[in-house]
């Protein structure tokens, strides 16, 4: 469509590639048909055709961000489901990153918020932090209902009945691979998911290990820098993301690495932007190294091929796509063809390409749209009868794990288990799934 | 400037806009209206994003109810009301006016009545046309008419404009498959009309509906026949190195008696940027047929056998059917999303004349010829079998002037539809984008006639009133409204 920014607005790199974007779209209206926000509000402004138009009009006029505008690009999930959707190829990713970094410098939020915001970018990213909190809100979640905040209460009902203390596998170190060596690759061990659950990575140790992949953890390797990103805190997100550019590269130059893995979607879609992120950055060649050998695990597993997978029960296993792994990397089949090769039954719930809600920090931010996303996805997740829900992102799994008895475990605990691992935890808590 | 022109609010309803407004929140709930210049913004157009007018107001009702009562507000207070679905219009159709409120029917969305032994659905028409068929899955019925944003726009919208697709070649467009109607009249009054019985006496008044572009009323319900889903369908592509051949080959399948499912013309430009998106593997070549054939897979297999025949004397230079369900998923996934898909080649006008088949040859070649004459090129999409061509006008939307060249280039392509026996519009309506050339197809009489119906359902001429006919003609009728 018609865009007007003058030659100086071009001049910035942010504006300049938002005006691509903004060209590339037709304004066809497809996009709102699978915008989660717009299925449960019903207007336009709470999707992405009406988004790209505040945030059109927001940057065209160099326009402090007013209430209303902010309230929608806030409800926005960044679920990129319009992505996949868009037939023109609207990278509305870029655009609302942008939108975000704008609003943050140029607009004032009530104090409230302002603090919420700031609390969760100080402790969310810093596992120990974190895990510190967790136990300090485990103390003070009985009392829940006194609390008058909604976004206050969401995270107060998001704390997980067990946390884990730290485990020694999310150190700095290397494992070796069994048999012989096909592989060196080095895995982000995130951040929050550290805090609320262990069994992913030592899963993901144990399954990497056994496909022949020597596995590193970096040392200086922390936060992927997606929590404050999608905040619009670039500072932040910049330095933790350079971070880890640096951290991997070292190892990268020193006894080399064939991938980076990556168990947490979120993180994922991240770490493979990280090439646009630093474009205008001196880092920018060593972050298209990173970005370049960026995978999801099951990216890698696949490409491996799995081996031996015969050792799991037979479950109905109900996959739910999170949408970092379905929009935003466009990884759609090879988590669902690797359960199956692994003996499972693989079921799909009703419009999977919807979100459940999760989304970073939605569910604490946006309490009201994240709870109905929820209520959905753990209604056609249920109507598929599964004997267990698998998904590869920790924030997925906690959402629909807060609002269902089915136990939700990330497909690698299924793989590792298929494969020759330990049944998953919240398996063996079922006595009658059990062999 | 672009070249259509849309007459001056009227200051006097300006004027009253808090009184408009405080007096629609009381009857809806307050978050269902929305007035703040920044947000009604997003509603300033639809999928004609070059002509584009912020409304006073925007009322998203929740039930048939709240429409009615914000339409009764509206006619109450003289106020011009502009319909609005998914706002996927191609020819302007909800396009507001300043002093307008758009009333918004996407919030009414619930499936009411789902009946297979007596083939009908009954749903609050703010569903999507694709979701209709997505409910009725599991049964194993669909409803058939499938214009090619029905992924987004919805069935009042498909009822406003009378919305036809590609699979309309065997099952009709939207008028052939809506049996009954809720409607808010403009004065608020709610009436139904039809129902899932076949045939009533009297005069079909649901004929008149349907595809009157919201100008006589909003329809909130529909009653719609569904049919049982065929056994089997496979797509198969035709290619030819020259568009004319093309053109010849769908009068040659129609002429033999054949009448596939659809029959779907893709040009060489729009392939370029369809299989960038759907990687459907299509021929590459100056243009390329859909043929879908269903039924048995003998039937199936005979009609196959018996198009390529038809296509064999033309010397295709591709002749292949689509060897499973996901590839026959990409074929139409791309066919669907071709128009969305031209914005990678730039901005565009999408077009929708109609012409006999026997006349799509030399049509194809006379836009060929004004192609060049223009300077802007041309992509050709469009459902072949009934002669509904779309042709899309590439332009620059930021290079000063290329607007009105394109338009200009779309007007003449439209008077050709019309002087080859054709007409001005297949299934996106007149909107705004052929009001003007309403003259071309319809004499002074013509278009009296048509008004004075408007004028029985909408004496004040509130609903959607600058669209479909020509200013200068409804002038009459729109002074004589008594605005409050």
């Amino acid at each position: 469509m018609q865009t007007k920014f003058s030659e100086a607005q071009l001049a910035d790199p942010a504006t300049k590639r938002s005006n691509e974007i903004l060209r590339s779209c037709v304004h066809c209206g497809f996009c709102t048909a699978t915008c989660p926000t717009y299925k449960v509000l019903g207007d336009e402004l709470d999707s992405p055709r009406g988004r790209i138009y505040l945030i059109k009009d927001m940057l065209e006029n160099n326009r402090k961000p007013d209430e209303k505008t902010v309230m929608h690009i806030d409800r926005c999930l960044s679920c990129l489901s319009c992505m996949t959707t868009c037939p023109s190829g609207v990278h509305y990713m870029h655009l609302v990153d942008h939108a975000r970094a704008y609003i943050e410098r140029n607009y004032k939020r009530r104090w409230d918020e302002r603090a919420l915001r700031w609390l969760l970018s100080k402790i969310l990213p810093y596992p120990d932090r974190f895990r510190f909190a967790l136990l300090g809100a485990k103390l003070v979640r009985s009392f829940r209902k006194f609390v008058p905040d909604a976004r206050l209460r969401a995270m107060l009902e998001m704390v997980p009945d067990r946390i884990p203390p730290a485990s020694r596998n999310d150190r700095p170190q290397w494992f070796l691979a069994e048999g012989q060596r096909i592989k060196r690759v080095a895995l982000l061990t995130g951040c929050a998911q550290r805090a609320l659950n262990t069994d992913i990575n030592d899963a993901t140790i144990r399954l990497l290990r056994r496909h022949g992949c020597e596995v590193v953890i970096p040392e200086g390797i922390g936060c992927c820098g997606a929590l404050t990103h999608h905040m619009g805190k670039t500072d932040d997100s910049h330095a933790m993301a350079a971070a880890n550019i640096r951290a991997i590269v070292a190892e990268l130059d020193g006894k080399g690495l064939d991938a980076v893995v990556i168990n947490t979607s979120g993180c994922g879609t991240t770490v493979k932007d990280y090439a646009h992120m630093f474009r205008n950055d001196p880092l920018a060649a060593n972050a298209g190294r990173v970005a370049a050998l960026a995978k999801d695990i099951s990216e890698m597993i696949a490409d491996i091929g799995l081996r031996d997978a015969s050792h799991a029960e037979p479950l109905r296993v109900a996959y739910h796509a999170a949408c970092s792994l379905q929009h935003g990397q466009q990884i759609r089949s090879a988590p669902k063809d690797l359960l199956k090769a692994a003996g499972f039954q693989v079921v799909e719930p009703r419009d999977s390409h919807i979100c459940c809600g999760s989304a970073g920090t939605y569910n604490l931010l946006q309490p009201a749209v994240s709870a109905e996303l929820k209520t959905r996805k753990v209604a056609t997740l249920e109507a598929t009868q599964p004997q267990v829900i698998s998904a590869g992102n920790i924030g997925c799994m906690m959402q629909i794990g807060s609002a269902t008895g089915i136990p939700v475990v990330h497909t690698v605990e299924l793989l590792d288990w298929a494969t020759g691992g330990p049944m998953p935890q919240p398996l063996a808590e079922k006595p009658e799934l059990s062999v | 400037m672009p070249t259509i022109a849309m007459p001056e609010p009227d200051l006097g309803i300006l004027a009253r806009a808090s009184q408009i407004i405080e007096r629609l929140t009381a009857v809806v709930s307050a978050e269902a209206v929305i007035s703040d210049p920044q947000e009604t913004r997003a509603y300033e157009c639809d999928a004609l994003a070059a002509y584009r007018c912020p409304p006073l107001a925007v009322v998203l009702p929740r039930n048939t109810e709240e429409v009615s009562a914000a339409m009764k507000v509206c006619h109450e207070m003289g106020v011009p009301v502009i319909p609005r679905g998914a706002g996927t219009s191609l020819a302007g159709g909800a396009l507001p006016t300043a002093d307008s409120v758009v009333i918004g029917i996407m919030r009414l969305r619930d499936i009411l009545e789902i009946d297979t032994a007596n083939r009908f659905v009954r749903v609050q028409t703010g569903v999507t046309n694709l979701s209709v068929s997505a409910e009725l899955e599991a049964s194993g019925f669909f409803y058939a008419p499938d214009p090619s944003s029905q992924l987004a726009c919805t069935i009042a919208g498909n009822i406003a404009m009378n919305s036809g697709g590609a699979h309309c070649l065997k099952y009709g467009v939207t008028t052939n498959n809506l049996m009954g109607l809720r409607m808010v009249m403009a004065s608020g009054e709610v009436v139904d009309l039809g129902g899932p019985l076949l045939g009533s006496g009297g005069l079909d008044i649901l004929g008149v509906l349907c595809g009157s572009e919201g100008q006589l009323g909003i329809v909130t319900e529909a009653t719609l026949r569904i049919l049982p889903k065929p056994e089997g369908a496979r797509p198969i592509l035709i290619g030819f190195d020259s568009a004319e051949t093309a053109g010849e080959c769908v009068a040659r399948i129609i002429r033999s008696g054949l009448l596939p499912v659809a029959i779907e013309y893709m040009d060489d430009v729009c392939l370029r940027a369809v299989d960038a998106f759907a990687n459907a593997g299509y021929p590459k070549c100056a243009a390329v047929l859909i043929v879908e054939v269903e039924g048995s897979e003998d039937e199936v297999l005979y009609q196959i056998e018996r198009i390529r025949q038809v296509a064999e004397e033309l010397k295709p230079v591709e002749f292949r059917t689509s060897r499973n369900a996901d590839e026959s998923l990409a074929i139409w996934k791309g066919r669907k999303s071709a128009f969305g898909a031209m914005g990678r080649l730039g901005d565009y006008l999408c077009l929708d004349g109609t012409v006999p088949v026997s006349k799509l040859p030399s049509t194809l070649k006379r836009i060929g010829e004004l192609s060049k004459d223009y300077g802007l090129e041309v992509a050709n999409v469009f459902h072949a079998g009934d002669g509904n061509m779309h042709p899309l006008i590439l332009f620059n939307a930021n290079a000063p002037g290329e607007l009105e060249r394109a338009e200009a280039f779309g007007a003449d392509i439209l008077r050709l539809c019309v002087d080859v026996g054709g007409c001005l519009t297949g299934e996106h309506g007149v909107g705004i984008e052929k009001r003007d050339l309403m003259t071309k197809q319809y004499s002074a009489d013509d278009l009296a006639i048509q008004m004075e119906i408007k004028s029985v359902f909408d004496p004040d001429w509130l609903l959607n009133s600058t669209k479909v006919f020509p200013l200068e003609a409804s002038k009459p009728y729109r002074d004589k409204a008594v605005r409050g």
